[in-house]
């Protein structure tokens, strides 16, 4: 029973981490800088709360949060690609710019400058947070399937291999005809929608938007992209790791065992270690953060 | 500096040279000038769109907006208070940035420097001398964020992990690390904040601004200005910095260390940004609070990007900034304060987007920023 509970809880963390992951391993692949995970997944979660509270379906919630994450994705793919603009600036523009207007639109929408009134999510009013709230929620199916279909995708499709190459050398891609403006774009703005789905997650997994909610999940999904060395995969297996060493901490909880803090470091700096090389060295795409002349 | 130099051209002069170097000051002045008002631009079309969707009119609000900051001396003195820390953190990004390194960790590096102020003047007895007391905090203050800083140049320098990504995990870290000793360790019941500092406050600034949260550290952050502006650009260390920041190899096959070089940029970088720490501990509450950087380290990215990595800039930028801020509150009873976060956004966003453009039509070789 008690392992049981702690996959159950573990999965339901993880979600919102493999949704935002998987977007950072297309856009970083693709050889454009992610650091905007964190705005793509708070605009999901917005519109999400936005689109099922006026619909009452969260259906529709899902659609308009995947449409915050196009836009965002949209707007970080032009001012990078077409502008040129350094792509890490961008990044804390497009995240403090989605915190102000998220908050902004909380008081215009709901009046209120903490959190959304309830909103409908999926399973109905009493699923709980058990195991049929999981199964019943599409998005975790979703979440779940991402992965090998990701890795999949980056390994044996021409999209992948475009995607690679582009962020590998784009010169060279270039010089074979791949277009590397169009598909950085896309990459980009599958980003957007990839990571809002993890905020659009959140917003309906707690039946309302509070302010900030996202609270750093981005980052730590840009932590399992590095950690997993760029590899859908690896990132994926990452963010399970996270979300297990969380599970743990809030299970240990009454213990007192280890403080809190302490836990949610780990990805942090498992991260700060793989980047310095001593377990397995984290390489980065060869172009990442270079806008191509 | 240069830039006000440039501004005023000699008269014309009949011979090529004169007008050539004229263009080329002009060039470099439009350079600087064009993207933050293109960027003020932006910020004031959108923040029309925002105020117009809550119903409220635009002229209206920016006035309020004025009156709240630069119309009183109260709302002034709140601003000069925030300019100070800006100040700190976005010097603490545009030296880094000289060196060709992003520094995102100014959060937890200014965090960790008003932590160390405060535990040192919690260390020393009741009694001791503001003499002796005020500048041991402030290099306490320093030290903590210079070792913080001092992180990832080391890594970078040795193992050549990317500063970016060491930097906001370093943050996090720091962050938690701080909370977990305030809420475990060190704190008034009932509060997030560490008990009164025996030793070491630094005074309010008085006068007109009574009752603001002004204070004298102003004139440090103000030193750290021409402090840096004179490292970067009259000592043999600043000159090797700016070299590796504009090519490294270059500047290694001129015989400079780089991985020195970058360790010492970050160190120095976390220094400035810890230095930010004093203005709120020993300068206002007395104290160290538990989230007191509230986003100042982030906005010392804008601030630096805004004011083009020039001290001068830095300090022009930082007062923008503060007045926005500080703005937001004056505005907060008509329309949400948080207007003001998403106008931050567009200015960093659009200065982003024109720096490039702008250089494009200028023709001016492409130099990191």
């Amino acid at each position: 029973m008690v392992v049981i509970t702690f996959l159950l809880q573990a999965i339901r963390i993880a979600i919102p981490y493999l949704f935002a992951a998987s977007g950072g391993v297309v856009a970083e692949r693709a050889g454009v800088v992610s650091l905007t995970l964190e705005g793509f997944m708070l605009s999901g979660a917005f519109c999400a709360t936005l689109g099922s509270y006026y619909s009452g379906s969260a259906w529709v919630g899902v659609l308009c949060g995947i449409g915050g994450g196009l836009v965002m994705g949209l707007l970080h793919a032009v001012a990078s690609i077409r502008f040129k603009a350094d792509q890490i600036v961008v990044g804390i523009a497009i995240n403090l710019l989605v915190v102000g207007l998220t908050r902004f639109f909380l008081h215009l929408a709901f009046d209120s400058s903490s959190n959304s009134p309830r909103v409908a999510g999926f399973g109905g009013e009493n699923a709980g947070s058990g195991l049929g709230a999981l199964v019943s929620n599409p998005l975790v199916w979703v979440g779940l399937v991402l992965v090998p279909v990701m890795g999949w995708m980056m390994y044996r499709t021409p999209f992948g291999l475009r995607i690679r190459a582009v962020g590998e050398h784009p010169v060279a891609a270039e010089s074979v005809g791949v277009p590397v403006p169009r598909v950085r774009y896309l990459a980009v703005t599958l980003s957007g929608v990839l990571a809002s789905l993890g905020g659009v997650y959140l917003a309906l997994d707690q039946h309302q938007f509070t302010d900030q909610m996202t609270a750093g999940r981005g980052y730590v999904a840009l932590a399992a992209v590095i950690f997993g060395r760029w590899d859908p995969v690896r990132a994926g297996i990452a963010c399970l790791f996270f979300a297990a060493a969380e599970t743990l901490q809030i299970q240990l909880q009454s213990l007192q065992a280890i403080p809190s803090q302490f836990v949610s470091m780990i990805p942090y700096l498992l991260t700060i270690v793989a980047l310095a090389g001593l377990v397995g060295r984290s390489v980065p795409p060869a172009a990442l953060g270079r806008a191509e002349d | 500096m240069s830039i006000a130099a440039d501004a005023t051209p000699p008269p014309a002069a009949p011979d090529a040279p004169p007008a050539a170097a004229r263009s080329r000051a002009r060039a470099r002045l439009e350079e600087a000038l064009l993207p933050p008002i293109v960027a003020i631009l932006a910020a004031v079309v959108v923040g029309d769109l925002l105020i117009v969707s809550f119903g409220q009119s635009p002229g209206a609000v920016y006035r309020l907006l004025l009156e709240g900051t630069w119309g009183n001396a109260y709302g002034f003195g709140q601003v000069l208070y925030k300019t100070t820390t800006l100040t700190c953190t976005g010097l603490a990004v545009a030296l880094a940035l000289r060196a060709g390194l992003f520094n995102i960790g100014a959060e937890g590096q200014l965090a960790a420097g008003g932590f160390m102020a405060a535990a040192l003047g919690l260390l020393l007895p009741a009694g001791t001398p503001g003499v002796l007391a005020v500048p041991l905090c402030i290099i306490a203050a320093m030290v903590g964020g210079g070792a913080v800083g001092a992180v990832p140049g080391a890594l970078k320098a040795k193992f050549g992990a990317h500063e970016v990504i060491v930097t906001i995990m370093l943050n996090f870290i720091t962050l938690a690390l701080l909370n977990w000793i305030i809420a475990a360790k060190l704190h008034v019941p009932e509060t997030l904040h560490t008990p009164e500092i025996h030793a070491g406050r630094i005074p309010r600034l008085g006068g007109p601004f009574t009752g603001s949260a002004a204070n004298w550290t102003i004139l440090l952050a103000l030193l750290a200005a021409a402090g840096v502006w004179w490292y970067l650009f009259r000592t043999r260390r600043g000159y090797e910095l700016r070299a590796v920041g504009l090519q490294p190899d270059a500047a290694e096959y001129g015989g400079v260390r780089v991985g020195g070089v970058w360790w010492r940029a970050l160190a120095v970088s976390g220094a400035l940004a810890g230095l930010g720490g004093v203005n709120f501990v020993l300068g206002y509450k007395g104290y160290y609070e538990d989230g007191f950087a509230g986003g100042a380290g982030f906005l010392g990215i804008a601030v630096a990007l805004v004011g083009r990595n020039d001290p001068v800039g830095v300090v022009l930028a930082a007062l923008f900034f503060a007045t926005l801020s500080q703005g937001g509150l004056a505005i907060n009873a008509v329309v949400p304060k948080q207007m003001v976060e998403v106008l931050q956004g567009v200015v960093i966003l659009a200065v982003a987007l024109a720096v490039p453009e702008v250089r494009r039509l200028l023709r001016i070789q492409p130099r990191r920023v």
